[in-house]
């Protein structure tokens, strides 16, 4: 217990004020929180542009392990810069040999992919493990030979944003506008290679030129994020907001654009909550404030979002029962359905109980059909339905039989699964093709 | 001493500076000249010795059974995967130099079709190269993809998602951009694989649209039955050529046996076809 005394003696956190929170938000709380702010929101804006092309090309696990590469690079630098008299602490010095040892982790992957028979995944655990293995192992040596250096090292690993100065605010600055810059440059050149890099090479592009571009941004953007975020995770920025982002857009431009304003969201957000709220990290914050836009995009985004795919699937269940119920009035020549009917409908196609009610009420919705007290009207509209509906399942069941080499006892379990999903195009097609080969074509002509 | 009769390079050395399209048995003009040429992966080799000279304005195919490195022969010739040894040059000159003439269309499985772009954007990728670097897309560019959009009879689709087109549709789109590259020497590998039969007529449409435009097409076909009704020339390939040239030549039994050798089955399919072509 003793160990853990000091827990208690930190005095309880009160919730900021309005006050507070509109100051930090308007880069008024202070010189030092504004830097911090500013940077991160930088950061995340580049981070979001150019994680939307790593995560294009399949890159962003690559980055992964480059970020954890960059450990021995520090802690190399400090061991380096000690043992030659130079002043060990110097930040340049430290990131310059951070961004070597990741240059050397992604050049190590691409080796193996090259010269051995590994898998990609493979050769990134691999390097991602042994890299940070070794920078364990020269952290434990700065240690031992400076301890009041190591201190200093281990902010690298799940970073310190309050450590963020002027000139990093700057550095940042200059790496969002060398990303905008660059997306905008090469974005015809990126979207290339990301969707057909085969295509790309034949065609003459220069693909490793572009990738190399592409890893080095990565890069400097994982360097740049060491100090704030963490090497452990500086990748979450990278990958998290433009996979948030492409759940909302279908189009890249939109989708660049978007991933750099999360991206700058998540670490203004971040940052702001991690200022107010002291002893909390800032690098996890931001990384959880563009977890909660990820979570909220995976819920509410529209045709990728789970609420409105899961809202679309259960409209097809509405619909091909609904198919299903009309059909069988059709069949059966029948303009109205009592209850008994309905129920051996149900039961024929093995409804859940709350599906019938729910089949009726969006068949009267859609105007296909009334519910009377004694059981369902089919209206005029409803009976062509179900014409239609027992027209394609015939055509196609005819079509299977004729055409593909299928044993036609099992055509009806096929025919139940595509009915619904044909086209009027293809409806037209398959007449037109059963026509000409003296196939009877069931049904007369439909009145649509 | 006398090292060079025990050495392990057998064929004679070429002089360096005479390529291949001036030795007698190549032709200048014709689009392709492949020459001697060995691909391996890893330590296997996969095509050897391929010698072949494409007759120019005609459509060719290139059939032979899974493996036999009909792919391969395309990739290795455009570059993109290594060769052992061998040279193959393009109307006499270089890949590198020929580049802007030669157009091609990649196997549909090769790339992801849920990626954030439109149909038009894809075709615009083969005017990229007449465009250059960092310029972006103009106006008269989309109008050129669009027409060749209008070609495949994809007119309708042009701002539609990719992710949302059929199997058929995407092989169209891909056939389109390479209508956008304004080539005269087209590769396409494997156009017909697991096509419905609206996009099966419109390619054969735009391969003799082609023709007529007195372009050169070299197709990676797998269906035997269609070979003689599609194409003019056929290259029967399992690791190395079993033969080449007019399909009514040699499209015959003896050397379709060379190339599947026991596959019995496919044999039945290919004289079926065979019969079919000479009823014609």
């Amino acid at each position: 217990m003793p160990r853990f005394a000091h827990i208690s003696t930190v005095p309880a956190q009160s919730l900021p004020t309005f006050g507070e929170v509109l100051d930090t938000l308007t880069f008024r709380a202070g010189f030092n929180a504004s830097v911090v702010v500013g940077g991160t929101t930088l950061l995340g804006v580049a981070a979001g542009i150019i994680g939307v092309f790593t995560l294009l090309r399949r890159r962003s696990l690559t980055s992964d392990a480059l970020s954890h590469a960059t450990l021995p690079g520090v802690a190399g630098a400090f061991l380096a810069a000690s043992f030659l008299g130079l002043d060990a602490k110097s930040l340049p010095l430290l990131l310059a040999g951070a961004t070597l040892t990741g240059a050397l982790g992604v050049a190590s992957i691409q080796a193996m992919l090259r010269w051995t028979r590994l898998h990609e995944d493979a050769a990134i655990g691999i390097v991602l493990s042994v890299f940070f293995a070794v920078g364990v192992v020269l952290l434990s040596v700065v240690q031992k030979s400076a301890p009041a250096g190591s201190a200093g090292l281990a902010t690298f690993i799940y970073g310190n944003a309050a450590t963020l100065r002027i000139p990093d605010v700057v550095a940042m600055g200059g790496l969002a506008a060398a990303a905008m810059i660059g997306a905008g440059l090469f974005f015809k050149e990126l979207r290339l290679i990301c969707f057909n890099d085969g295509f790309a090479r034949v065609d003459g592009w220069r693909v490793s030129l572009l990738d190399g571009v592409l890893l080095g941004l990565v890069l400097l953007v994982t360097v740049a994020g060491l100090q704030a975020v963490g090497l452990i995770m500086v990748v979450a920025l990278l990958i998290v907001p433009a996979v948030s982002a492409r759940l909302w857009t279908e189009r890249l431009g939109v989708l660049v654009l978007l991933a750099g304003v999360l991206g700058g969201l998540s670490g203004y957000a971040g940052s702001s909550i991690s200022a107010l709220l002291p002893n909390k990290p800032a690098g996890a914050v931001i990384v959880l404030t563009a977890g909660s836009f990820f979570v909220i995009s995976l819920i509410c985004a529209p045709s990728r979002g789970m609420l409105a795919s899961s809202v679309r699937f259960a409209r097809l269940r509405l619909r091909i029962a609904g198919d299903h119920l009309l059909e069988a009035a059709f069949d059966a020549s029948a303009v109205h359905l009592s209850r008994r009917t309905l129920r051996d409908i149900a039961r024929e196609r093995v409804w859940a109980f709350w599906l019938r009610p729910l089949v009726t009420l969006s068949l009267g919705l859609q105007g296909l059909a009334k519910t009377k007290r004694h059981g369902l009207d089919i209206t005029p509209e409803g009976a062509r339905r179900g014409q239609r509906v027992s027209r394609n399942h015939a055509l196609w069941e005819q079509y299977l039989i004729s055409y593909a080499d299928v044993a036609p006892s099992h055509v009806d379990w096929s025919v139940d699964q595509v009915e619904h999903v044909l086209s009027d195009e293809l409806i037209a097609e398959l007449e037109a093709r059963l026509l000409e080969r003296g196939a009877p074509v069931p049904l007369a002509e439909v009145t649509r | 001493m006398n090292r060079t009769e025990g050495d392990v390079v057998a064929r004679p050395a070429a002089p360096v500076q005479t390529s291949v399209a001036d030795r007698p048995e190549h032709s200048a003009a014709s689009p392709l000249s492949v020459h001697a040429m060995t691909v391996a992966y890893r330590r296997k080799p996969v095509l050897w010795d391929v010698d072949y000279d494409a007759p120019a304005n005609r459509l060719i195919a290139i059939v032979g059974p899974n493996g036999a490195g009909k792919s391969t022969l395309i990739k290795a010739c455009l570059g993109v995967v290594p060769r052992a040894s061998g040279e193959v040059v393009f109307w006499g000159e270089t890949y590198r130099r020929a580049r802007q003439r030669v157009g091609y269309v990649p196997q549909r499985e090769s790339v992801d079709w849920d990626f954030p772009v439109s149909v038009l954007d894809v075709v615009c990728m083969g005017r990229y190269r007449r465009i250059g670097w960092c310029r972006p897309v103009s106006r008269a560019h989309k109008e050129a993809a669009r027409a060749c959009l209008d070609r495949v009879g994809l007119a309708d689709l042009a701002s539609r998602q990719i992710s949302q087109l059929s199997g058929g549709q995407q092989q169209r789109v891909f056939l389109a951009r390479a209508l956008a590259q304004e080539a005269d020497l087209y590769f396409m590998d494997e156009p017909f694989a697991g096509v419905d039969a609206a996009t099966e007529r419109s390619i054969v449409g735009v391969l003799r649209e082609l023709r007529s435009a007195g372009k050169t097409v070299v197709v990676v076909h797998h269906d035997l039955q269609t070979v003689s009704e599609y194409f003019d020339d056929v290259m029967l390939l399992n690791m190395r050529i079993v033969a080449a040239g007019p399909v009514s030549q040699v499209f015959t039994r003896q050397n379709l046996q060379r190339t599947y050798g026991g596959r019995l089955t496919l044999l039945s399919e290919a004289a079926e076809a065979i019969a079919r072509g000479s009823a014609d």
